[in-house]
């Protein structure tokens, strides 16, 4: 299967592993990410403003680039698939702003919305099932307690996003137990880490993350797995009691692809 | 040749006001067949059907056309008038002008346009109407009520009183439904087993009723007063006329860990068992999944301590066949799952409760003898929040949620508020809302006790999370009136979540004809003025079946039904619609199409013996109509493929002039 591939700027600094790991599993599963030319950021929010277009139109190339790839999409950074997903939305539902948008591309290059954008949780779900992710299993990661992490950003604004059902998501969790490991259900799970309030109101992104953190913890978790880089640098800035790791170096562990067994 | 007369009317201002009335009944003169056309303000009022009257005998009329509101509104009316003046009543067809013309219309010379096009409609139909002559059917004195809860209860009762036999289906082994669950009732906090087990016992004792409890209906055919209906009884394993309820052997069966269904799976029972002490019958129920010696054939514990011998291991499901005038659905309700609301935690936690579980919780033969107790580790809890709205009035969450007000839950919310303020002062109540809804008599008087009387903190907001944090649960919700975001550390979440028909409702339905709404709650034939009957004839709508009620209105209602019940019962013969199929047999090949659509179960074949040419003859199998079953949906019409099935005052032939004229 040949899916286009949006990685975004975080997985290219800090977000290493997000990235590295999600190739590495992809091979394996015989997906082939194919990198989209020349991508530039999200914009990293998707702004609410009407008359901002110049930030969407990164996702808009992104989007159109896919033409080539099956017209599918794949991100993994929850903040760019938020961005992604709703400027899509955008492109599908309103026509002014997409025929402004279109304005600024270049002849022949109008983008029509077609472009099917998936999270990577969502092509290992929908496209490579987990009953065939179980069967790639080397390292079985039993006896694991594994506290799924959503944050807000991977499944909201619900009637944009379908990712699942955001006050009861199973999507991470049927992943951890295809893993092997077992999922821990706690409140927090779809709760907001604190986001970018962290830059001006750090207090304020440390109560939330706390709260995330606690409630994991004292649900009987070992670890956290989450697919935002802002959500794991939030909740390890603000002392998470247990490890927080990517979704894609746990299934690279389970794989038997991870290169430091030590996370 | 017909002669008709044409008969517009105005209806005040709702037809004549955007419909040139006296250009219409000028237009309609000179179509084919017309001796005589006019126009009148109210054309159902006694002076308007007297012109009709008086027409008819004067200009000798064979046929008339009304142009008015809906048939459904007046036909009847139109059809007794005419009548009266000594015509067939089946010579009368109506023009829909208002419905589905004045009343859609803004543009006068649109709308009488219209109106003159539906009118030569009806009068070609007219032309080529035959007299038809109404048959008879019988009624069976007998009435069945499906649900045995307070609404079925009350029905029964009513029905029985007049004189009448009544049989009651009840699913579960017992009757008495929601409201045997129930601690108190709002607003005069009398005990609901007090007040409804006496009514049970009359049920019992009436010897007009008889209860098949662990019963469902399998299947209904026929129609008003002279329903045809299987009931299975399902296999209880105890001989129901042996049994004499000491319940021995539901204290004997060693299998211990049943969820007991009737306190919500808040405590175990056994295998044997009787659900409640005032149950209806009394008698003991075998649970075939969870029963040892049904499933291994080991044990067989209660036959043993059984000093009546009422164990029955071999008992098999029965059909029951009987016949009945009238059916009441009395199916009732039940609260939504909450699944889909895990913000609330009710997965998560065992102190998050449904408000019908905290009714139990409440109760003194429920799972803590009364004593209002965390679930979790059975301590008292101190501080308590009651969260509204559920799953109800939640159109943004429709996929999940209910759109509709489920009615019931301020009040029995209140209820729980102040009894535990009442019982335990030490405890903080909390409530949030979205509205507080206390319409009915004395209810808002409660809810002001509630909160002046017991200092109930009421919080016009929504909880947004709730997270179980050690022994806490931590609240986070809003205060709109103050505009600010409340935390409270909560001991038990209570949450009242919304209800919706029962699931049994749909296949019920389906058995009856019956229509439903959007959300599976029976719908009336009229929303304001037939609010207990269904569309279906001899179909009668009893409590929460047909919207959410409280136990007052269910009771108003259910007693309604019954009154319409024993009505229809008290005739000893209905006229039956003359307008049923019948096939030409001569065109009729047998081929069964008709008997594939036909909904009622109304057509079937018989050999008849035909003349052939050369003195011969020749047997062949041939549709034949039960005049009495019929419907005249007129389904068998459209499926015949060689054009034999007709129904009589809707022939194709005139349904096809009713077109012709529209096209002309």
């Amino acid at each position: 299967m040949k899916v286009a591939y949006f990685p975004g700027c975080t997985l290219k600094t800090k977000a290493k592993e997000l990235d590295r790991y999600a190739r590495k599993c992809a091979e394996i599963l015989d997906v082939s990410l194919e990198e989209v030319e020349d991508w530039q950021c999200c914009g990293g929010v998707f702004t609410t403003s009407r008359d901002e277009v110049a930030t969407k139109l990164s996702s808009v190339r992104a989007l159109s680039a896919a033409k080539k790839n099956n017209n599918v999409l794949v991100t993994v950074c929850s903040a760019c698939h938020n961005v992604i997903k709703q400027t899509n939305y955008a492109m599908q539902n309103d026509a002014e702003f997409a025929q402004r948008v279109n304005n600024y591309l270049g002849k022949g290059e109008e983008y029509d919305g077609t472009t099917e954008i998936l999270h990577y949780l969502e092509l290992l779900r929908d496209k490579v099932g987990y009953d065939n992710v179980a069967k790639k299993v080397i390292n079985s990661l039993a006896g694991k307690k594994v506290a799924a992490y959503y944050g807000c950003l991977l499944l909201r604004p619900n009637s944009v996003m379908h990712t699942d059902d955001p006050e009861n998501p199973t999507i991470m969790e049927d992943l951890i137990r295809a893993l092997g490991a077992e999922p821990v259900i706690y409140s927090e799970r779809n709760e907001c880490c604190g986001g970018y309030i962290t830059l001006e109101n750090p207090e304020f992104s440390a109560l939330r993350s706390h709260k995330v953190t606690e409630s994991a913890y004292n649900s009987g978790a070992d670890l956290i797995v989450t697919a935002c880089p802002l959500c794991k640098y939030n909740l390890e800035k603000n002392g998470s009691p247990i490890p927080v790791v990517y979704f894609t170096e746990l299934m690279a562990e389970a794989f038997g692809v991870k290169e430091d067994a030590n996370a | 040749m017909q002669r008709i007369g044409v008969f517009v009317c105005w209806c005040g201002s709702n037809i004549a006001g955007t419909v040139d009335v006296k250009a219409v009944a000028e237009a309609l003169r000179s179509e084919p067949g017309v001796v005589f056309s006019t126009d009148y303000q109210y054309m159902c009022s006694q002076a308007g059907q007297e012109i009709i009257k008086e027409a008819i005998k004067e200009h000798k009329l064979t046929g008339v056309v009304v142009c008015s509101c809906s048939p459904r509104m007046h036909e009847a009316t139109f059809r007794k008038t005419a009548q009266a003046a000594g015509l067939n009543p089946y010579m009368v067809e109506i023009a829909n002008i208002r419905e589905q013309c004045s009343w859609i219309h803004k543009d006068m010379e649109t709308g009488t346009q219209k109106a003159i096009i539906l009118g030569r409609a009806a009068v070609a139909k007219v032309n080529l109407n035959a007299p038809l002559i109404p048959g008879q059917t019988p009624v069976t004195k007998r009435a069945l009520v499906i649900g045995g809860g307070i609404a079925g209860i009350q029905t029964a009762l009513d029905i029985a009183e007049a004189g009448f036999p009544v049989d009651i289906v009840e699913k579960k082994p017992t009757i008495g439904g929601k409201m045997a669950q129930i601690d108190k009732t709002f607003p005069t906090l009398d005990c609901a087993a007090c007040i409804l087990t006496p009514k049970m016992v009359d049920v019992a004792q009436n010897e007009n009723i008889r209860i098949f409890s662990y019963s469902e209906v399998q299947e209904v055919k026929g129609f008003v007063g002279n329903f045809n209906v299987k009931i299975k009884k399902k296999a209880r394993f105890v001989k129901e006329d042996v049994c004499t309820g000491c319940g021995i052997c539901t204290e004997k069966c060693p299998q211990k860990k049943v969820p007991n269904e009737f306190n919500l799976g808040m405590d175990n029972r056994r295998a044997v068992y009787i659900p409640f002490a005032q149950a209806v019958p009394k008698v003991a129920t075998i649970d075939a999944d969870y029963c040892t010696m049904l499933k291994t054939g080991k044990c067989g514990l209660c036959a043993k301590v059984c000093t009546a011998g009422a164990i029955d291991y071999t008992q098999k499901d029965e059909i029951i066949e009987e016949q009945y005038g009238a059916i009441v659905a009395a199916t009732g309700f039940n609260p939504i799952s909450l699944d889909k609301f895990d913000e609330y935690a009710y997965n998560q936690s065992k102190d998050v409760i449904t408000s019908l579980e905290f009714e139990r919780l409440t109760n003194a033969a429920g799972p803590t003898a009364g004593k209002l107790l965390r679930p979790s580790d059975g301590k008292h809890p101190h501080t308590i929040v009651f969260v509204q709205c559920v799953g109800s009035r939640c159109a943004a969450c429709a996929d999940k949620g209910k759109e509709y007000c489920s009615k019931i839950c301020c009040m029995y919310t209140a209820k729980h508020a102040m009894l535990t303020r009442d019982k335990y002062p030490d405890t903080d109540v909390y409530v949030f809302y979205i509205d507080v809804r206390t319409p009915g008599k004395n209810f808002d008087e409660f809810y002001r006790r509630a909160v002046e009387e017991y200092g109930v903190h009421y919080i016009k907001g929504m909880v947004g999370k709730v997270s179980p944090q050690g022994d806490k649960l931590m609240v986070q919700a809003s205060d709109l009136l103050a505009n600010k975001q409340l935390h409270i550390e909560a001991d038990l979440v209570v949450l009242a979540a919304a209800i919706e028909p029962d699931k049994s409702a749909r296949s019920i339905a389906t058995m009856l004809t019956a229509s439903m709404d959007t959300n599976d709650f029976f719908t009336e034939a009229h929303p304001k003025l037939r609010p207990v009957e269904s569309p279906t004839a001899g179909v009668f709508l009893s409590g929460t079946c047909q919207g959410p009620k409280d136990i007052p209105e269910t009771v108003s209602q259910a007693s309604a039904a019954a009154a319409k019940v024993i009505g229809l019962l008290a005739k000893d013969k209905l006229t039956s619609n003359p307008c049923v199929a019948h096939a030409d047999e001569l065109m009729c090949n047998g081929c069964s199409s008709c008997a594939n659509v036909c909904p009622y179960g109304a057509i079937s074949y018989i050999d008849k013996e035909f003349r052939m040419p050369n003195r011969t003859t020749a047997i062949r199998r041939v549709a034949s109509v039960n005049p009495a079953v019929c419907q005249g949906c007129g389904a068998c019409t459209v499926a015949c493929p060689s054009g034999a099935m007709d129904l009589n005052g809707f022939e194709s032939a005139q349904i096809i002039a009713e077109v012709d004229a529209i096209c002309r």
